[in-house]
This record gives C-alpha cells, structure tokens and sequence, in this order.
C-alpha cells in the first residue's frame, strides 16, 4: 500500500466570478521512501494540491468538493480538524518557500522547536531541548546549542531554510511535503538544502513530495514526477524517463524551452501563448490553444489518462490513443 | 577591431553604514569594489552572481542612477562620471534600464501608452501623432498588439508585462541596454519567449546588452561573454563558451556545479560544492574575499588580494593559482 494515495481529488475557489477549479480530478500516489517531484508553472494547481493535503485550504473560498486522500489508509479529506491537527507537524509535515514569513520573528529559535515537539510529544521540557539540538545538529547547522537562543533575524537565508526543515523532521515524518523549498535560495546554497533532502531521504527513510517550478532540481532529487498543467496532471512517470522519452506535447515544450548550461544554443524553443488563468479554458484539453499538435478532438473533449506498458507512463493526451488502453472514461466535468 | 562602447575603469561604490548614538558613520558596505572591464559594441555581456555580489549596484552606478565612489565609467570614448546631471539626462537617452519585477516597475494608473510615451516626452519628441504613432510601432516590434495601447497594466500577464518594460526601454532608440535579472520572475516558457525576443531585438536595433542575472543557464543562452561576481569583486571574466567549459576561477568552477542540470542520467556533482555562505560585505575577508570558502586556498590568499589580470587572450580571472608573476617571484 502505498504511504499516500489521492484519487479524483478536485479542489475549488468560490468567488465572485464562479467556480474556479485549481484542482481537477488529480490521481496519484507516493511510496514510502520516496521522493516524488510535482512540476508545473504558477498557477497549475501544485501549491494547491499539497494544502489539500495538509486541510490547510483557505476555506472560504477554498473547499475539497471530491475526491480521497488516503494517508496510511486514513481519509483525509473528511477528517475532523482536530484529527488533522495530530497528523499535521507529526506524520505529515511541510516546510515553505519562504522560510523568513515561516518563523515567528518574536520568538527564539529554541521555543518554536520546542512548542512543535510539545504539540505532540508528552516530553519534559530538558528532552525537547534535547531533541531540538539534535535536529539543529542533523540538518548541518553549526553551534546548534547557542543557535537556540538566536532569533530568525540573526540567520541567513539558506540557515532559515535549514531551520525550517530541523523543525519539520522533529516528530519524525513518515511525509514531508517540500513547497518550493529552494526557490528563494542561491544555488550554492540551493544545492547545500536538495543535497540535506536527500539525506534526509536515505537515513530517515521520509517520503518526500518536492514541488518545483525548477526541471532541475526534479533531475537532481526526485524518483517519480508528476507534471501538473492548469490544475490537471498531465504526465506521470519515473524521473528518467520522463528527462528521455516525455510523451506529452507540454512536457516535451516545458523541458525544450530550459536553457543548459552544458551547451549553447541559438535558439530556444518556446511554447507559444500564455499559462491560462485557472477556470478560463472549460472544455477539452486544457493545453490545446497553446499545443502545435492539437487536433480537433483536443478543443471538445477532455483527453483520458493513457498508459504506456514498458513502464508506468501516464499521459493525458490523445496523441497517445493507439499505444495504450485508456484506463477509464474521460471524467465529465 | 571590436570597440568599446563602454569602459569600466576600477569602480567602486561604498554605502556607508551609520550606527551608534550620534548616527556617526561606524563603516562601510563595500557593494562595488574595484571592477573594470569593458563592453563591446553589439554583444551581450553577462554579470552572474549569488545574491549580495554587487551585480545590480554595478547596474545602477553604470547608468549613474547611483554615484560611483570611485573610478571611471566611458560611454563611446566620454566620461559620464564628471558630466553634470543635465548631460547625463541627455546621455541617458542611449542607455536604457529593464527591470526585474514586470509587476512593480509599470505605473498601475497609467495606459500603456501613457508609459511608452513618457521617455518620448521626457527626450522631446514634442508631436503628440508622432509620439502615438511610435507607440504603436513599437508595440508591434515587441509582440503586442496596438490596440494594447489603451489598456493598464494590470490587464496583461508577467510575459505581457515584461515586453511592456522591453518596449519602453526602446522607445528612445538606446545603444546600450542594462537588463537587470529580467526573467526571473517569469515561468520557464514565457522566459523562453521573452529571452527570444531580447536576442531579436538585439540584432534588429543594434542593440549592446549587459545581462544581470543569477540563472547560469538563462546567461550562458543569451551572453557572448559572462562575468563572474563574488563579493562586490569581478573574479573571472571569459567568452561564454570558454568560461561555462573550462572555468578556471575556483568559485566559478564550484558555481557551475551547483547548477542542477536537467537530466538524470548525469550524476550531481557532490563533492565540488561549496559549504558555507557568502560573508558579509560590510566586513569582507582579508586577502581573497573568497578564501574561507575556497577548495584550494593557500597562504597567500588570506593575506594579499589577487589581482585582476588576462591570463589566456580574453580571459580574466582574479586568483592567486593564476598569478605566475608572484609564482616565479
């Protein structure tokens, strides 16, 4: 049994001008122990989709309105808040792109470890202390001791984000969900904060759900990748496959249009046209205006999940109609 | 022979630091500190750095939006550093700025039109038609429509946005672009487009560029030549190709292997990266500013600091590895 299976989840924002689906009939799952990448550009629903997660959608406007999250084989999306509050921080944990507007500036360093673990441990304050050390001491940060005692604005930016993930790994996650942790960093110091995930990854065997806008960080750290385009997963396969055979016309235009640094080309490949607005495109395949290979089925009809054999390759798209069996209908929204 | 259109003599700019009851001045931050080189007409130099390295302030003293606290700046063979503030205006018409934030840099109370026509004004095309009529034009050259022109910038995405901030920094026909970090803000395949149209424009207009970003990816895509920062200091400046593939400054080398690279069958570069952060640049180290953090340090680098020299055609670097007249000595 996989650690987290989501299936059908649809999340959505109740304003002024409608419904807005961020979220649309998304299925996927994590395995313990690995890291899964979501890729996507802003607005594809990937932030979304781990505040669904968590229950931590703003509600209003936001609400769940179908679909499951099963966590070790509990439901999430039903669960009562103060259900959600035992797991959020214990077994499921999550750290933030911004790692200044995550920490309480008021406070130490030391008390808001210590208020995490205090939240769900029955400890003495001496072994919260001493738990809180350990952590400061796993993710690399130096003088962890006198460091308790600092406030965040005596750290740096990359130290923050190390912070951050010390506080996360305090209960010992089965899940950590990673919402573009390395975003606001230098890549030095990008590369010092993947490379800590990893180890992380390997020695505490946590499951990790890496959302990043960056390909190369997915390259870097993840196993599996799922890559999300306005609100709808579009292809879902392990890491090196889809860096080599990436089968929808999204992925092929998303991987294209990134410069190397290993070699120099003349010209960059561009998808053409802009990421939509969530909710604006209502019928067919959500990329079609911007897909050079669009047919005329992609503008009237929401393409199914197909699945390639060899491997487990999952691509929404309807070039793909004669390789595999599509898995299920096309769900009618 | 290639010509210099703008030459940087041994620019430096302090800001001050102000501390204590008596607000006396306690020290400095050292942003610029003693950077030279030059760019050439019709290419695209690139600044790359971490952030604090001084790559936008050099950016900003280059259009004298800040005083430089020393050195010389020549824009085609004339000083703009003892010029008044009137001619700088003047000169100003030739260089031109492009922002990072498409968001943050366009007036939200003005149209469109009313942003691309202010440079007009402010450089004196007095005709209100022709003013108009090179709006349009221009907005056409950047990949929007004319009847863009009557619409606020609110109404446009980042991409939108960003051609917004690329057509005024045209509409005064500049020789010498500063793009300061212009894609960071944009998704991966609108930045494709936006870096598309930048290496257009460059070809249609003439135009010179000095490209600052922290992207070695995007830099690399886009410059003929790149300089590398660290510190307020330029340590190693190469033709593109040259540096991206045989970088001999250590910092550019460990730089180069922190960028994750997008394709999983190449092994990450573990052990060439670099631990710890950058100093503060209000108390830089002695010596190299890079020596705390660098693999291959020796004694002379805490103590002296390497000085800037060509050590193959075209290539600068700034370390003491490379120094063979203090080798030999």
């Amino acid at each position: 049994m996989p650690l987290l299976q989501i299936e059908g989840l649809c999340t959505s924002f109740f304003t002024d001008e409608g419904e807005i689906p961020a979220v649309d009939h998304i299925d996927f799952h994590i395995n313990n122990g690995e890291i899964l990448g979501v890729v996507g550009e802003s607005g594809c629903g990937k932030s979304v989709t781990s505040l669904s997660i968590m229950g931590l959608v703003p509600s209003p406007p936001g609400k769940i309105k179908s679909g499951s999250i099963l966590f070790q084989g509990e439901e999430l999306v039903d669960a009562s808040e103060q259900q959600m509050r035992s797991i959020r921080g214990d077994e499921i944990a999550m750290i933030f792109q911004e790692p200044m507007t995550s920490l309480n500036p008021l406070f130490k360093i030391g008390n808001q470890l210590i208020e995490a673990i205090r939240t769900h441990r029955n400890w003495k304050h001496k072994k919260c202390k001493l738990r809180a050390i350990e952590m400061l001491k796993l993710v690399g940060l130096p003088r962890a001791e006198s460091l308790m005692n600092a406030y965040p604005h005596e750290l740096s930016g990359g130290m923050r984000q190390r912070v951050m993930i010390a506080m996360a790994m305090l209960c010992d996650p089965k899940l950590l969900i990673a919402d573009e942790p390395t975003t606001a960093l230098d890549v030095t110091i990008q590369k010092q904060i993947l490379q800590l995930m990893k180890k992380l990854n390997k020695t505490m065997e946590t499951s990790i759900m890496l959302i990043t806008h960056d390909l190369g960080v997915v390259a870097e750290v993840c196993d599996r990748v799922v890559v999300m385009y306005a609100g709808k997963i579009v292809e879902q396969t392990d890491c090196v496959t889809l860096f080599q055979n990436p089968k929808h016309p999204y992925t092929k235009g998303l991987l294209a249009s990134v410069p190397n640094i290993r070699s120099k080309t003349d010209r960059l490949y561009s998808i053409p046209g802009n990421v939509p607005k969530p909710g604006s495109i209502q019928q067919g395949c959500r990329f079609a205006p911007r897909c050079e290979l669009a047919m005329d089925q992609c503008f009237t009809e929401t393409p199914p999940i197909y699945e390639t054999e060899e491997k487990p390759h999952e691509v929404r798209c309807f070039l793909y109609d004669k390789e595999g069996e599509p898995r299920h209908e096309t769900t009618v929204t | 022979m290639k010509q210099p259109l703008l030459e940087v003599q041994h620019l430096k700019k302090y800001f001050p630091i102000y501390g204590g009851i008596l607000k006396r001045q306690t020290g400095e931050v050292k942003a610029v500190d003693d950077v030279t080189f030059s760019v050439y007409k019709g290419e695209t130099l690139g600044l790359v750095g971490e952030s604090g390295c001084g790559k936008s302030t050099t950016g900003r003293v280059l259009l004298q939006l800040i005083e430089q606290t020393d050195g010389e700046i020549l824009f085609e063979n004339t000083s703009i550093t003892s010029i008044s503030k009137k001619e700088m205006k003047q000169r100003r018409k030739e260089m031109q700025l492009i922002f990072q934030d498409p968001y943050a840099s366009l007036n939200p109370r003005h149209t469109v039109e009313k942003i691309l026509e202010e440079p007009l004004i402010v450089h004196g095309v007095q005709n209100k038609a022709q003013r108009k009529k090179m709006v349009q034009d221009m907005l056409t050259v950047v990949g929007l429509d004319s009847y863009h022109a009557k619409r606020y910038p609110h109404q446009f995405s980042g991409g939108q946005r960003q051609r917004i901030g690329i057509a005024r920094a045209l509409m005064t026909h500049p020789k010498l672009i500063i793009a300061d970090e212009p894609v960071s803000a944009l998704d991966v395949s609108i930045q494709a487009q936006v870096l598309n149209l930048l290496k257009d424009l460059q070809k249609s207009f003439d135009l010179t560029y000095i490209f600052i970003a922290h992207d070695l990816g995007v830099v690399r895509h886009i410059s003929d030549r790149v300089g590398v920062m660290y510190l307020g200091r330029l340590v190693e400046l190469a033709p593109s190709t040259t540096l991206y593939e045989e970088p001999l400054h250590p910092y550019t080398q460990s730089l180069l292997a922190s960028v994750p690279i997008p394709d999983p069958t190449i092994p990450a570069q573990d052990e060439n990266i670099l631990s710890g952060e950058m100093p503060s640049p209000s108390n830089p180290p002695q010596g190299c500013a890079f020596h705390t953090r660098c693999p291959s340090c020796m004694d002379i680098c805490t103590s002296s600091r390497p000085t800037y020299q060509e050590v193959k055609p075209d290539h600068y670097v700034a370390c003491h590895l490379y120094n063979e007249r203090e080798a030999h000595a």
